[in-house]
């Protein structure tokens, strides 16, 4: 062959050849570089624009999602090799895991841990995004993948709560799931088809197993390569402002090799001896192993539930559940398409009165949540309408009640505050969300026996 | 071929329809077979099939007994009439122990209370405890869990007599 005057020989050679083609650094340190260079510009293009980086902007929450998928994945495919999903085949090996495997307990503890945190960080990137208005145009497609990974994020953490079958997964998993039996029409034989059964059991166990480890990191990893894939085609990160700031046209950018790169692998890295270290000291729960005969009292659904379940205190099942949840997510998935300003993008808060007015929706709801929860002590719809069917009186009407406040205070900012539509909707998510915090926090820490209200301090002993 | 009055349907469009049509009949086809496919797998003797609660002569007349491996309560009325309630809280879900003192079912979960043929004393609860089927072979009760049977109200017909 003409032209190549050194042709590879053997096929060592050839292959020789192949992964180092002419052009390629001879040496080991630039090769490697090239290698991990061009691994890294498949993900991130070569220039990003300067304040991007801003730390305060992004808190890193995107980048460190993904790490925690990842060290999910790892640590996940580690747990496999000793478990079972079996019953009680489960609960031995995670005690197995715990005492007798070398750094079992300490695989387990990353793994909880991680996935705990992946909860509050994908929330908190939520918030992230639409408080600096990065949810809207042309950014509405990637906003729905967003809120999609949230729910597989959920479920991923839903279906490997019960995986060690003890006490605490048992019944965090049958409250869970009995409210997908009040759906309407589907409900009962969809709650069968999830469980395997009438009840959690080795079926359930299987089901869950199966869906946690294939269908639901298989969609998070796809969905989260399209979410990275659409950061890029809808033009990179949105560009953070400051309050007056016009907005840049061609704003100063930098090479992502090394700056970008650099406060990621830091992020990572601070991030990852954080979760290690946590994890050496503090253990992940084990109860013991599952009895369907007898309930704990308080039995409680896993924490990010728990403002749901305190939901179901308040409502008749088919609205705390399906309901108030159903029209919540309608919101998310309609909330680019209605808050259509771009004016404000990459400015925390919007603007300056945004900051009032989000702190302010933040007070009214931290009050008006809180006294709501207080309040429905003495309120009794089902003795005060005795004739009336639950779903009107305990149901219905109280979430009328709700919705008429939340509509008269929508008012009261439109005409009272002269807000904008933009303002309004700043204030109505603000003023949501944080209920949704108030209703967890109470779910978590003053729920006691019989689900009555206690003082964190003052919460009895229960002996089970 | 354009579409006109006299002939409404184009090759294209049937052919479009025709995909269209097939393509629906598939995805009916595959979600009834993995519906079916998932459906609960029942084994008899244990719970989820037909368990042998025992002779019914030891049950006796206002008693109620809780069948461990069936996961229901066995109650027998003054009448020697039965009912096989399913120990699961139709609220959400927890297990209702049997309290002899106050002759009530209490959830200790939300405190739902139920009288001895399930019907809700309290709620949250919003209706009464699920029934299985009780039938009697050779002086034994026999009791299927296969289904829980869920009502609104409690009334004789739900009790049966050996």
């Amino acid at each position: 062959m003409e032209g190549r005057p050194d042709t590879p020989q053997t096929s060592l050679d050839r292959i020789k050849e192949r992964l180092a083609p002419p052009g390629v650094p001879t040496d080991d340190r630039s090769r490697a570089r090239l290698v991990l260079d061009t691994l890294i510009l498949h993900l991130h293009p070569a220039r990003v624009p300067e304040r991007t980086l801003r730390w305060t902007y992004t808190w890193g929450l995107g980048g460190l999602a993904a790490m925690l998928l990842t060290i999910l994945i790892v640590t996940g495919v580690f747990l496999e090799a000793n478990y079972t999903p079996a019953v009680p085949a489960a609960y031995l090996n995670i005690q197995n895991l715990q005492s007798n495997v070398w750094f079992g307990d300490l695989i387990r503890n990353i793994h909880h841990w991680s996935a705990n945190l992946l909860i509050l960080v994908v929330v908190l990137h939520l918030l992230r995004v639409f408080f600096t208005g990065a949810h809207r145009h042309p950014r509405e497609v990637n906003w729905i993948f967003g809120i999609i990974m949230l729910l597989l994020v959920l479920a991923a953490n839903f279906t490997g709560y019960l995986l060690p079958w003890d006490q605490l997964a048992y019944w965090a998993i049958t409250v869970g799931t009995s409210v997908v039996s009040y759906i309407p029409v589907i409900g009962q034989s969809l709650g069968r088809l999830l469980l395997g059964g009438p009840e959690v059991a080795a079926p359930t166990l299987l089901n869950f197993y199966s869906l946690h480890i294939s269908f639901i990191p298989l969609s998070l990893f796809a969905l989260m390569s399209l979410h990275f894939w659409r950061v890029r085609k809808d033009g990179g990160l949105t560009i953070p402002r400051s309050i007056g700031d016009p907005e840049i046209e061609k704003p100063a950018r930098v090479t992502t090799i090394p700056h970008l790169v650099s406060k990621e692998a830091l992020n990572a890295i601070g991030w990852l001896s954080a979760i290690v270290l946590f994890s050496v000291f503090v253990s992940a729960p084990l109860e013991g192993i599952a009895n369907p005969d007898v309930s704990p009292n308080p039995a409680k659904a896993p924490w990010y539930f728990l403002g749901l379940q305190e939901l179901l205190l308040h409502f008749h099942p088919l609205v705390a559940a399906v309901v108030i949840p159903g029209i919540v997510l309608l919101g998310l998935f309609w909330l680019p398409f209605v808050d259509v300003t771009t004016d404000s993008v990459g400015v925390w808060f919007r603007s300056l009165r945004g900051r009032y007015l989000a702190l302010m929706a933040a007070g009214l709801s931290l009050l008006l949540t809180s006294s709501w929860i207080v309040a429905d002590l003495w309120v009794d719809w089902t003795t005060w309408f005795p004739s009336w069917p639950t779903l009107i009186s305990n149901g219905l009407l109280p979430l009328g009640i709700v919705i008429l406040v939340l509509v008269a205070v929508d008012r009261w900012v439109k005409t009272g505050l002269g807000a904008t539509t933009e303002s309004r909707i700043l204030f109505m998510f603000t003023f949501l969300f944080v209920s949704l915090v108030v209703l967890t926090v109470v779910g978590i820490f003053f729920r006691g026996p019989g689900m009555e209200l206690f003082w964190p301090w003052a919460m009895p002993e229960v002996h089970p | 071929m354009t579409d006109t009055p006299n002939n409404p349907v184009t090759r294209r469009r049937f052919l479009r329809l025709a995909w269209g049509a097939i393509g629906g009949l598939a995805t009916l086809e595959v979600g009834g077979i993995l519906f079916a496919y998932l459906q609960p797998r029942l084994a008899e003797g244990e719970f989820g099939g037909v368990i042998d609660a025992g002779f019914v002569d030891d049950f006796p007349p206002a008693s109620v007994t809780h069948i461990v491996n069936g996961r229901f309560y066995l109650t027998r009325f003054t009448d020697g009439g039965f009912v096989a309630l399913y120990q699961r809280c139709t609220h959400l879900g927890c297990a209702v122990p049997w309290d002899q003192t106050t002759s009530m079912f209490i959830c200790p979960c939300h405190n739902s209370q139920f009288t001895d043929t399930g019907e809700v004393l309290n709620p949250p609860a919003p209706r009464p405890l699920d029934l299985f089927a009780v039938r009697f072979t050779d002086d034994h009760v026999l009791v299927d869990t296969s289904t829980p049977i869920a009502r609104d109200v409690f009334d004789q017909s739900q009790v049966v007599y050996p």
